[in-house]
């Protein structure tokens, strides 16, 4: 009996300090030191932590780098049916996140990366790097590797009538390195790119 | 070689959470850490305990049952009942009953095994009012049992092993908040989200496409996510999700985070028992198998994935891409996956379900060990000590002496206890296993063909039976039978090991020293960390070859073969 007085007791002190005092003193240091961070990171074209989609689903836009494929990002498909990106039902899918989950053996993938390859052929990339084929964990990947971006150079030429060099250097400028030169990968945010791109063009 | 930098600079702060964080624990734990006294006092007045006042092992176990029951009980009426609750602005309803009782286990056991997707189910009120709570909670009842468990190898001759209402509030001020808020807001500078304002629409004057953006208390929920090895993530990505882990110091903060207190862990012991060396043994245990799981892990998945090449792409530079974040790559993201795995951490930056089959493997192969490489706060200590038993009985038959650890005689009794510790996880895993495949309700779950929907199966339940809560997330778990078989395994690998543990701890306290003589089998030697580390993997081996075997071995070996 005086175990569970002393667990009711010793609970309602840990909903106070942890349930209640905790997020709300995190909030408040949040909003007062990072509020930027701390509501989205939100810039005037969306997020650059939230991937935007740049394709539709009729196809790759040859005039935007395109950004990594996924239930927000089609490339002129659908998410292989039964992924958790439809779940949620929410049409554009920043508001509910997750992976495709196909293992390395499944014919569906395999399938996929096959429509995903033939979607990037049709716009002139031919060889397309591994992630321009295959989604994220996350189904919202924000970025591109640098070598996902160059190899896109040749199609936004095209379609913008821009020369290739000037693209390389607009990617180059681009480029984050990994953090502190050695954590994580070096990186292009797609958002701030085609922002860059927007910019160039006009 | 940013990755080999990567490795060495862990390798650093995990030397200075060793000797620093561990040192810390001693003092926190043995009451000369106090400059709280004045939060301290009111509470174990309001508990009606005296701090001085310590308990045997089975009043230290039934405070930490009753205690559960009512955390469970209070974090699954929440559940149900968050449609009728605040801080709700997506209006999202009540969860089911079913759902409702299997998250509350599973947060209440440290798992985090999430049967839901976080942004479209639950309210700001239920993540941060209970799962975060729970959250805490675990994390110091984990801490508690280990530090009475070791009390129990330090003491002689005594009945009582500690009092678990101040362990508790002790771990919970001096350790998990003040430590946690700390990483919070590195999280929070480095992107992580954290508002109570509901998602916003935000439009994208480029291409003329709105979309809907989920936010919510996130930052500082990471800290303890990370910092207790729970792992159940705000967002369905979990650490996967821009912003719950948004960039690669978030990461790498992630890493130090989950391995700190079980890493610290090992120098407690050899503190409290008066032989460094004795921790510094378990540590090298720890330390062998995680390296290897690292590099099987990370060579695994710096290999294209066989469906990409099947599906025509050349290129092969940036590994097995599917499933992982472009800001963190394949190899950290390889890292930071056998670094949750083994640390019982539920959390995931990767979808493991599309790792290779070796990679996938050596995800497996952390929880099949037993999570002790260095396992979850807390329960990856008790458990390696409950491996070193079996050791040190091994070693003592093999020389044809009574076996001792720490100069305590170790007889039949804590033999047998450590062995119920050892094997009811296997038990409850395989059982369990076999039990879905037999089933159509677990066969029907399975989000992938073939070998590869066995090992969903069977990463689901070593995942649970060990309390680590990952999961191959192609499985779906929102039948009322993975629900129900979901909650036995984390229940039973949870208490199922705490109870003997203590138990052990009681026993062990109760015991005379003898002298160490000529014949001792010493336990601070290399000699020693082989025989453990030879243990765990022959215990983990034996057990779960044959069901390895038909999931990610197989798979391995199918070359050119697709489902």
């Amino acid at each position: 009996m005086k175990a569970l007085q002393r667990s009711v007791v010793l609970t309602v002190v840990l909903v106070v300090l942890c349930g209640v005092l905790y997020p709300l003193a995190g909030w408040g240091v949040s909003q007062a030191a990072f509020s930027h961070q701390a509501d989205g990171s939100l810039a005037a074209n969306g997020s650059v932590l939230i991937g935007q989609p740049w394709s539709s689903a009729e196809g790759i836009n040859p005039r935007w780098f395109n950004g990594r494929p996924d239930a927000d990002n089609p490339l002129g498909l659908n998410a292989p049916s039964g992924t958790l990106n439809d779940a949620a039902g929410l049409g554009l899918q920043a508001g509910s996140s997750g992976a495709a989950n196909l293992g390395p053996r499944s014919t569906v993938l395999v399938g996929s990366v096959e429509r995903y390859l033939a979607a990037w052929r049709k716009v002139g990339v031919e060889d397309p790097t591994p992630d321009l084929v295959t989604t994220s964990a996350s189904g919202i990947d924000p970025d591109l590797a640098p070598a996902d971006a160059y190899v896109q150079v040749a199609m936004v030429a095209k379609a913008r009538h821009l020369a290739p060099a000037v693209l390389d250097r607009l990617v180059a400028s681009q480029v984050h390195g990994a953090q502190f030169g050695f954590l994580g990968a070096p990186y292009v945010n797609v958002l701030e790119l085609n922002e860059a791109l927007a910019r160039l063009a006009h | 070689m940013p990755f080999t930098l990567t490795l060495v600079a862990l390798l650093v702060c995990l030397a200075l959470c060793w000797r620093f964080l561990g040192a810390y624990l001693v003092g926190v734990y043995d009451g000369s850490v106090h400059f709280l006294n004045v939060v301290e006092r009111p509470v174990y007045r309001l508990l009606g305990t005296d701090p001085e006042a310590e308990q045997s092992w089975q009043r230290y176990a039934s405070s930490l049952v009753v205690f559960s029951g009512v955390t469970l009980a209070v974090t699954y009426v929440v559940l149900v009942l968050q449609g009728h609750l605040p801080l709700n602005p997506q209006h999202l309803g009540d969860v089911n009953p079913a759902l409702a009782f299997n998250t509350a286990v599973s947060f209440l056991t440290n798992t985090n095994w999430q049967n839901y997707g976080g942004e479209t189910t639950m309210s700001y009120f239920s993540q941060v009012g209970v799962l975060e709570l729970q959250q805490f909670i675990s994390a110091a009842v984990g801490l508690a049992v280990a530090i009475a468990v070791i009390r129990g190898f330090a003491r002689k001759e005594q009945q009582t092993i500690g009092n678990f209402w101040v362990d508790m509030v002790r771990g919970t001020i001096y350790v998990l908040v003040p430590f946690s808020f700390l990483l919070g807001v590195v999280f929070v500078a480095q992107g992580a989200v954290d508002t109570f304002s509901g998602p916003v629409t935000i439009h994208n004057a480029l291409t003329g496409v709105s979309q809907v953006i989920a936010l919510g208390p996130v930052g500082f929920m990471e800290a303890i996510k990370q910092f207790g090895t729970n792992g159940g993530g705000f967002f369905n990505a979990n650490s996967a999700h821009p912003f719950e882990n948004p960039t690669g110091l978030t990461n790498f903060s992630s890493i130090v985070a989950l391995l700190a207190i079980p890493v610290a862990l090992t120098y407690v012991f050899g503190k409290m028992v008066g032989a460094l060396r004795q921790g510094v043994a378990v540590l090298a245990v720890m330390a062998v198998l995680m390296g290897a799981l690292v590099g099987v892990g990370t060579i695994a998945e710096s290999h294209a994935n066989p469906a990409v090449v099947h599906g025509g792409v050349t290129a092969t530079i940036q590994g097995n891409t599917e499933g992982k974040e472009t800001r963190f790559g394949a190899p950290t993201s390889a890292l930071t996956g056998v670094s949750c795995t083994v640390t019982s951490t539920g959390c995931a930056n990767s979808a493991y379900d599309s790792y290779t089959p070796m990679g996938g493997f050596s995800l497996l192969a952390g929880m099949m060990l037993g999570e002790v490489s260095p396992g979850g706060v807390g329960s990856g200590t008790y458990t390696i000590l409950l491996f070193a038993i079996i050791a040190v009985f091994i070693g003592g038959l093999m020389i044809g002496r009574t076996p001792e650890y720490l100069g305590k005689k170790i007889q039949a009794r804590e033999v047998k206890l450590a062995g119920i510790g050892v094997l009811v996880m296997p038990i409850a895993v395989l059982v369990l296993t076999a039990l879905a495949v037999s089933l159509h309700a677990g066969r029907v779950a399975t989000g992938n063909a073939g070998p590869h929907g066995f090992s969903e199966i069977l990463y689901a339940f070593t995942s649970q039976g060990n309390n680590n809560g990952s999961a191959f997330g192609g499985l779906n778990g929102t039948g009322d039978f993975y629900q129900v078989t979901g909650a036995i395994a984390m229940l039973v690998g949870r208490f199922g090991v705490i109870i003997p543990a203590l138990a052990l701890g009681g026993s062990l306290a109760a015991k005379k020293v003898v002298p160490t003589g000529l014949g001792t089998f010493r336990t601070d030697t290399t000699m020693f960390v082989g025989l453990l580390t030879g243990v765990v993997v022959i215990v983990g081996g034996l057990t779960f070859f044959p069901a390895a075997a038909l999931g990610p071995i197989v798979e391995q070996l199918s070359h050119g073969k697709f489902w």
